[in-house]
C-alpha cells in the first residue's frame, strides 16, 4: 500500500509548459521577444525587450536569427504573437518612414560616439542621403569618418534607424549592414530617390545644388534642393565654390556642418 | 534538477549569472511547476507561482556576492521562494472565500477545471485529497514525494525542523492512505 501510494504521488508530477521558461528570461531581461514584419526588403525580424527595440534583421529563417541575435547580444530571441502597446503603436509607421520617431529603441551596449552617430543619422528625412563625412562633422569628429562607417556597419536597427541614408563622399553608396548594397539602393528608392541621377551627377562631381533667387545652397537630395527649377539651378563642386558665388549653406539640410 | 551536480552548477552561477541562468530555469521549472500545481491545485496559479519564483530568485542573485552564491543550497533556496508564494496564495484565496461567502462569487477560488476533470481518475482522487492536507503538511508531502526533495532541503525550504517535516510528510501520507480508496475497490 505505501508503495502503491508513494508510486502514485511520484506520477502526479508533470512537465512545465512550454512557455514558462522563456516567460522568465524575457521577464528577468534575459532574452528578447521578436516578431515579423514586412519592410520593403521583404521580411524582417524585429526584437524587442523592456527598454525598446533591440534588432532588426534579415534572415534566411528563425533559427538562422535567433542564432544570430544570440551571438550579437548575448541574449536569447524569444518568438512571440503579443507585441506590446509602447512597441505596436508605433512599429509599423517607424518601419514605413525609416526613423525611430516616438518607437523606443534599445541602443544599449552601444559606445557614446557609436549611439551619437546613430542618433544623427535617424535625423536624415526619408528620400534624402548624406554622407560619412557629413555625419563625422556634424557629431564634431571630423576626422573619425571611418569610425562612422563602422559604427553605421554595426547598426542594430537597421531600416528604423536609416543608415541606408549615409553614402560615400563620392556619391556611391558605399556598404549596407542588412545584406548587400543592393539592400541600400532598394530601399532609397522605395522612399522615391532617383539613385540612378544622384549618382550619375555625383560622377560629374557635383556636391551641392543652389538657386539663385534664394542664393541658398544645399545637398543635392535636400527637398528643397530638388524644388529648385532648371532655369534657376546652379551646381557646385565645392562649398568654397558656393560660397564664392555669394551663396550661403541651407539651414534645413546643412550642407556644410555648422 | 538530476542533471545538474549542485555545486557545480552554483560556482558557475556565481562565476556567470547571466549565462548559466536559463541552465537553471531549464533545470527546475518541471520541479517548480509540479510542485506548485500539487500545492495549488490550479495550473495557472501554479505556472504564475514558478515564473514569479524564477524572477525574484534571479533579481536576489543579481544582488549577492559570488561567495554567497557559490554557498547557496539552490533547490530549497528556490523552494523557500516558491513555498511562501504559495501559502501567501492559498491565503489570499482564503480571504476572498470569506469575503464572498455571502454573495456565492464563483471567482476562482480553488481547484482549476483540469482537476476537477481528473477527479474521475485514480490520479485525480489523490491530487485532490492532497488539496485537503493542512498547509505544512501538504507542502511537506509535495516536496518529499512528488518534487522528490530529501527531508533536510524541505527542512530549509520550509523553514522547519527535519524532523517536524519528517514527521509531517508521514501524518500527510497516513491520512492520504486513510481517505484514498483506489478505483478498483469500489
Amino acid at each position: 500500500m505505501t508503495d502503491r501510494m508513494t508510486t502514485e504521488l511520484a506520477a502526479l508530477r508533470v512537465e512545465a509548459p512550454a512557455g514558462l521558461e522563456d516567460a522568465v528570461l524575457v521577464a528577468v531581461g534575459l532574452a528578447d521577444h521578436y516578431v515579423t514584419r514586412t519592410s520593403p526588403l521583404g521580411d524582417i525580424y524585429v526584437a524587442f525587450n523592456d527598454r525598446g527595440v533591440s534588432a532588426v534583421d534579415i534572415a534566411g529563417d528563425a533559427g538562422r536569427f535567433e542564432a544570430r541575435f544570440l551571438s550579437d547580444h548575448g541574449r536569447r530571441a524569444v518568438s512571440t504573437d503579443e507585441i506590446p502597446h509602447r512597441i505596436v503603436r508605433h512599429l509599423d509607421e517607424a518601419i514605413a518612414a525609416g526613423r525611430p520617431g516616438r518607437l523606443p529603441v534599445d541602443l544599449r551596449g552601444l559606445t557614446e560616439f557609436q549611439a551619437a552617430v546613430l542618433h544623427r543619422t535617424a535625423t536624415i528625412p526619408r528620400g534624402e542621403v548624406r554622407s560619412y563625412g557629413w555625419i563625422a562633422k556634424e557629431i564634431d569628429k571630423p576626422g573619425a569618418v571611418r569610425a562612422v562607417g563602422s559604427a553605421l556597419a554595426h547598426n542594430p536597427v537597421p531600416v528604423i534607424i536609416p543608415c541606408h541614408r549615409v553614402v560615400r563622399s563620392d556619391g556611391t553608396l558605399g556598404r549596407y549592414s542588412l545584406g548587400t548594397a543592393e539592400n541600400k539602393r532598394t530601399l532609397l528608392e522605395a522612399e522615391g530617390l532617383d539613385v540612378d541621377a544622384f549618382e550619375a551627377e555625383a560622377a560629374r562631381g557635383i556636391r551641392f545644388v543652389g538657386s539663385d533667387t534664394t542664393q541658398v545652397f544645399c545637398h543635392p537630395t535636400c527637398r528643397s534642393g530638388r524644388r529648385i527649377t532648371e532655369a534657376h539651378r546652379h551646381e557646385f563642386a565645392t562649398e568654397g565654390d558656393a560660397r564664392s558665388a555669394g551663396y550661403r549653406p541651407c539651414k534645413v539640410c546643412r550642407p556644410v556642418a555648422a | 534538477m538530476s542533471t545538474m551536480t549542485a555545486e557545480s552548477i552554483t560556482a558557475r552561477l556565481a562565476d556567470d549569472l547571466d549565462a548559466t541562468f536559463p541552465e537553471v530555469v531549464r533545470e527546475v521549472s518541471s520541479d517548480l511547476y509540479s510542485g506548485a500545481y500539487r500545492m495549488l491545485g490550479n495550473r495557472q496559479d501554479a505556472e504564475d507561482v514558478a515564473q514569479e519564483a524564477l524572477v525574484r530568485a534571479y533579481r536576489a542573485l543579481s544582488g549577492y556576492d559570488a561567495g554567497r552564491i557559490r554557498d547557496l543550497r539552490l533547490r530549497p533556496w528556490l523552494w523557500t521562494i516558491a513555498a511562501n508564494l504559495c501559502r501567501n496564495r492559498l491565503r489570499s484565496r482564503a480571504r476572498k472565500r470569506a469575503l464572498s461567502l455571502d454573495d456565492h462569487d464563483p471567482a476562482d477560488l480553488g481547484p482549476g477545471p483540469e482537476v476537477v476533470a481528473e477527479w474521475s481518475h485514480l490520479r485525480g482522487e489523490l491530487a485532490r485529497l492532497l488539496l485537503d492536507l493542512p498547509w505544512p503538511i501538504r507542502a511537506a508531502v509535495v516536496l518529499h514525494h512528488v518534487v522528490g526533495m530529501p527531508y533536510d532541503e524541505i527542512a530549509v525550504a520550509l523553514e522547519r525542523p527535519a524532523a517536524t517535516v519528517r514527521s509531517d510528510v508521514h501524518r500527510g501520507l497516513a491520512r492520504l492512505r486513510a481517505a484514498y480508496v483506489p478505483q478498483e475497490e469500489r
